[in-house]
Order: structure tokens, then sequence, then C-alpha cells
């Protein structure tokens, strides 16, 4: 069975004020999903109504199928924006209680901690009390408290905000294992270049819609125009010139242009060897934070 | 998971961490030492009989009466005994008794005829007594529903100021994050009273104050229920006003309404306890029953029925609240910019449920 997180035409305004506007996507199973958005487009607000902490004005959300229920949504990882965890109780103490307030029992939730704090580099200072440790290490505390009771479906909200290099990769590791496991995993960044890098799947946001969503390549796919690199010996200043070119970029012997969808681009690679040695020359898919630009403008 | 295994483990994180907080700790501990000495020291510094010199003649009937005798030659020596302070009074020829400030009850009493005394109310209360005791369980109610009180309101703002209360609710029911709150103040309040009330008890015997306790017996029995459910209405009251706070700060701000509840009431026993119509009206006014109607009992004014109804009434109030409580509380909760008014939260229902 497919188990999919759905969201359909969700609506929610806050006073006068409308946060999200007949919001629908999927989250599949298995795939990670970029949930990407300007500050304020609504990614947060959209996060909180899957897991029930907000209700939305109208919409629903589904879980293979079904409406969202609390039982369900007992099993969902949840990692909110705002970071916090008791400051007064030690790493252990608390992902045990949090696994516990999950369902799990006291025997299973002290084993899921013990590993989970392994796992993520916490197993020496589990001891130790939260406020003691650096902000580093809280967040990835916080990590291990959203993934303690093993999730079905993990929701991440800016999970890599503060974590250094090394954690980073850390936390990739962990959801990658879950979504390999199966489960759905939602997450937001502002770091279009992790969400890049991570995601299968990509949903973009602005003003509470839905700009894109979809593969990543799909994605890719549909918002690229055809966009080169060349780079020759010599100054390339001539291809800006050549009939039907949009430069991009011009940087002595390097130059990156478009070309109107349809066109052949040999021609310009033939006009290039004319003029002497050809270095390199090669498609360009746009980035992601291109696209992003793209749909949010 | 249901709300109930929900709500007690909510309850015994907060139990778990109280339990290992110093000031609640050393409270608790200053707390006993205050009930110990209070019951074991005043009878040992109110001393034994009366020392008394006296010549040889009048001896015998301040023997009798089980007084120190100190045997002088004569008067002008008991009375020098006197002015050196080495006995309380002296007893010369008259019969007469010297003293230095404060005439000796004792050696009087041993001197004199006293007329048989038939009670015809044999169960009224010693005046000082009947003062003490109304003072001191609306002491206990207020100190103990402040202190767990602020306790409760503390707790629910940690939850909200280090934003770990979005994990809990999308964990957990509201209600028994609310529910577990409460019912962890209300045990550790109680515990701590009950400890409390055993080291007094064992204070009281040791000092041989045995006749008060059997006195206070059927006062404590009811004390117990209305205290109970008097917490529970007040310590809804506390959730509720943590949550529409955001910071430790706002926590007097959010808490007047709340800090009026328990201090009109404890002002209001403590200076009408000898009127009887107030203290009627009291016993059944759900913020003042906890301690009035109890003490209606110990003095013998109200009849066996009162506290029935007046605990249903409470018990009605109780629930009231705990209700009103929660949708304030759950209106209140995820709304971490800035102060909540009473009106948004009673209003805008944020969470599923």
């Amino acid at each position: 069975m497919t188990r999919t997180l759905r969201l359909d035409g969700v609506d929610r305004s806050f006073g006068d004020r409308q946060v999200l506007r007949n919001v629908s996507f999927e989250v599949s199973a298995g795939r990670m999903t970029g949930f990407v958005g300007a500050n304020g487009a609504g990614k947060t607000t959209t996060m909180r109504i899957i897991l029930g902490v907000l209700a939305p004005d109208a919409g629903e959300v589904s879980w293979g199928g079904a409406t969202l229920t609390r039982q369900d949504r007992r099993r969902f990882g949840y990692m909110p924006e705002e970071r916090g965890l008791y400051p007064k109780m030690t790493t252990r103490e608390q992902v045990t209680y949090l696994g516990r307030l999950h369902g799990l029992d006291a025997a299973a939730a002290r084993r899921s901690t013990d590993a989970l704090l392994d796992r993520v580099g916490l197993g020496e200072r589990a001891d130790d009390l939260l406020e003691t440790l650096s902000l580093g290490n809280q967040q990835r505390a916080q990590i291990a408290a959203a993934l303690v009771h093993d999730p079905e479906v993990l929701v991440l909200d800016e999970p890599f905000s503060g974590l250094d290099p090394l954690a980073v990769e850390t936390v990739v590791a962990v959801l990658r294992e879950r979504a390999s496991a199966g489960a759905p995993v939602l997450f937001s960044s502002h770091q279009l270049d992790v969400v890049e890098r991570l995601c299968d799947d990509l949903v973009i946001i602005g003003d509470g819609v839905i700009r894109a969503a979809g593969s990543r390549q799909q994605l890719r796919d549909s918002y690229t125009v055809p966009r080169f690199e060349l780079v020759v010996e010599h100054d390339a200043g001539w291809v800006r010139d050549h009939p039907g070119v949009t430069l991009v970029e011009l940087d002595g012997a390097r130059v990156v242009f478009d070309l109107p969808a349809g066109t052949d681009e040999q021609p310009v690679l033939r006009a290039a060897l004319a003029r002497g040695p050809v270095r390199a020359f090669r498609p360009v898919s746009p980035s992601l934070t291109e696209i992003f630009r793209e749909v949010t403008q | 998971m249901n709300v109930t295994q929900a709500t007690r483990l909510v309850a015994e994180r907060e139990i778990r961490v109280k339990l290992r907080d110093r000031t609640f700790l050393f409270g608790t501990l200053f707390f006993l030492l205050i009930a110990a000495a209070g019951t074991i020291l005043p009878p040992l510094f109110s001393g034994g009989p009366s020392t008394v010199a006296v010549t040889e003649s009048l001896a015998a009937p301040l023997r009798a009466a089980g007084l120190e005798v100190r045997v002088v030659p004569h008067d002008r020596a008991a009375e020098r005994a006197v002015r050196d302070d080495d006995v309380d009074a002296a007893v010369v020829t008259g019969p007469a008794v010297l003293a230095m400030d404060d005439a000796p009850d004792d050696v009087v009493k041993a001197l004199s005829t006293q007329p048989t005394v038939r009670l015809l109310d044999p169960d009224a209360v010693d005046p000082v007594v009947a003062f003490l005791v109304p003072f001191v369980f609306a002491f206990v109610f207020f100190i103990t529903s402040q202190t767990f009180g602020v306790q409760i309101a503390q707790s629910v703002i940690e939850e909200k100021q280090t934003r770990i209360v979005e994990i809990l609710v999308a964990a957990v029911p509201v209600r028994a994050l609310l529910a577990g709150k409460v019912v962890a103040g209300a045990i550790l309040a109680f515990a701590q009273i009950a400890l409390i009330a055993v080291v007094a008890v064992l204070g009281l015997q040791l000092g041989d104050s045995g006749g008060l306790l059997s006195l206070l017996a059927p006062a404590i029995g009811w004390f117990v229920p209305f205290f109970l459910i008097g917490f529970v209405l007040l310590a809804a009251m506390w959730a509720a006003a943590g949550a529409l706070a955001n910071r430790q700060e706002d926590i007097a701000a959010v808490s007047t309404p709340v800090q009026l509840a328990v201090m009109l009431p404890f002002l209001a026993v403590i200076f009408l306890n000898d009127n009887a119509t107030a203290m009627r009206v009291l016993s059944y006014l759900p913020f003042s029953s906890p301690t009035a109607m109890p003490l209606r009992l110990f003095t013998g004014d109200a009849a066996g029925w009162e506290p029935i109804v007046s605990l249903v009434l409470l018990v009605l109030a109780a629930g009231a609240f705990l209700l009103a409580g929660a949708r304030v509380y759950e209106g209140s909760l995820l709304r971490t910019n800035g102060r909540t008014s009473l009106r948004t939260a009673w209003r805008e229902r944020e969470t599923i449920g």
C-alpha cells in the first residue's frame, strides 16, 4: 500500500490576513520532499496544520487515503520551526518522555532514545541538562526528539538551520535512512542548495499559494529555457552578436547564454570552432534558486 | 494512548522535575521544621510548676498541689528569694502571695477553694484555639494554593516560552496537558501538607497537647476533600493564566485575578470568623468554602447536611472552571507573540483538540 500524505484545498486566515489559499500537494512515501518559500510564505502554517497544531479553515489533510486523525498524527515526527525542549531536564530524560507521549512503552522509549542519541552524536552528553549543551547540540537533541518514536511520516521545519556542516551530514543521513525505509519526509529550508542536493520532490510556496510542485527533474525541465555555457581560448564577447542569443553572463573567455526554446545550439558551437579552440560547451540546468526566483516572482 | 494515559505521563514528569527542584525541597523542609518547632517547643518553654518560697507552717497545701516548695526561715527571707529571682513566688503570712510581675495561677489556685463547675456547653471551644484554628486552616490553604498555583503557571509558561508546547500539542490532547499539571500540583500539594500534618501530630503528642488533636480531627477530615477540590478549582485558573502569558515576567500581570480569588477569601475568613452570618455565606461560596466550611464544622455551627451541599457546589464550580480553564488554555497556548487577551483566548480555539 502506498502511503501518501495529501493536502487538499487547505485555507487558513489569521484575522483578516489569509495566509494559505487552496494549498494542495502530496508527500509521497519514501521520498524526500523539499518545501521552499520566502519568509511568511506559509510554510510553517502549512506544517502546523499537517500536525494538527493549527486547524485549517477549509480543506483537508489525508494520510493513506483517509482523513488524518489524532492517532495517525501521534506516529508523525515533527520538528517545529521554533526549537525548544525542557532546559532543566537531561537530553536522555526528555527524549524518552517524548517517546512515551508518542505511545512507546517505557522500555522501548529508553532503547530508542539511547540508540538515537548515539546516532546523532550526543551519546556522551545524554545525561547533561539540556541548557548546558551548545546550540548545535541542542539542535541534535531536537532531531532525536522528532525521531524517537520511529515515525511513519516526518515533518521538519528548517531542520538544518543552526547546524554545523558535520551535523548537517549526520541529519541528512538519518533522514535518508527514514525515507528509504518508506516514510514520506517533508522538510522546509531556506538553504536552497541543501534542498537541491537532498530532495527528490519539491513544493514551492509563495504568498500562501503553491507555485510549483513535482519531482526535482520535472520542475527543472519545465522551468528550463535552453541555457549553455561556452569556454573558448580568447575573448568570447562575440557571442552576444550571434542571432537569437541572450547573454546571461560574460567573463572573458567564458560565456553563459540562453537561446529561444526550440532553437538549435550547434550553430553557436560551429561559430566558436571557426574562431579557434573550444575548451567547453555544455547545457546548463537552472539551479533551484533560479527556478525559485522565477516561480515566486 | 488515551487522555488518561497521557495525563498520567504529563503528571509524572511534573512531579519528577519538582522533586529535584531545590527550592521546593528546601521549602518543604522549612515548613516541616516550623511544624515540629511549633508543636514541640512551646510546652518545653512554658516550664514546669512554679517554685515557691514559704515558711514551713504554710507549706503543706502547696506541696499537696505539686508545686516546688523551698522552705525559708521567715517571711522576709521568702520575699528576698522572690526579689533575687531565686523563686517564682513566695507565700507569706496572711496568707498572701508575692510575685514580681505576674501572678502565678498555680500558686493562687493551691491556696483557694474553688466552687464546683458544671459546664452546660462542654463542647464549646477554648477562645484561643478558636482563634488559632481558622487562621491555620486559611493559612495552609492560602499558602499551598498560592505556591503550587504559581508553579503550575510557571510550568505552563516554560513550555510556551521554550516552544516545546508545539511538539507536545502535536502528540497529546491539550486537555491531557492541562489535566496532568493540575493532577501533579494537587498530588504534590496534598503530599506536602500531609507530611507537615504528620509532623505536627507527632509534635503535638510529644508535646502532650493531644487534647487539641481530638478536637481538630473532624474538622481536618472535612478539610481534606474541600482542600483538594478547592485546589483543583484554583489550579485550573492558574494554568489558564499561565497560558495567557508568554514569558515568566508576565506572570504577575496575568495572574492578578487569580491572586485576588485566593487572597480575598483568605482575608474574609481571617477577619470575619466570629461573624456567624458572614461565615455561613462564606462557607458556601466556592472560593472560600474550602476554609470556611471546615471551620464552621470545627466550631460546631454547621448542621450535618451543610458540608455536603457546600462540597457539591464546590465540585460544580471546580468542574466549570476546569472547562473554562481548558478553553482559555487551548485558545492561548500556541500564541507565542506577546500576551494573549482573555477574550481572544476564549473566542478563538486554535488547535484541533
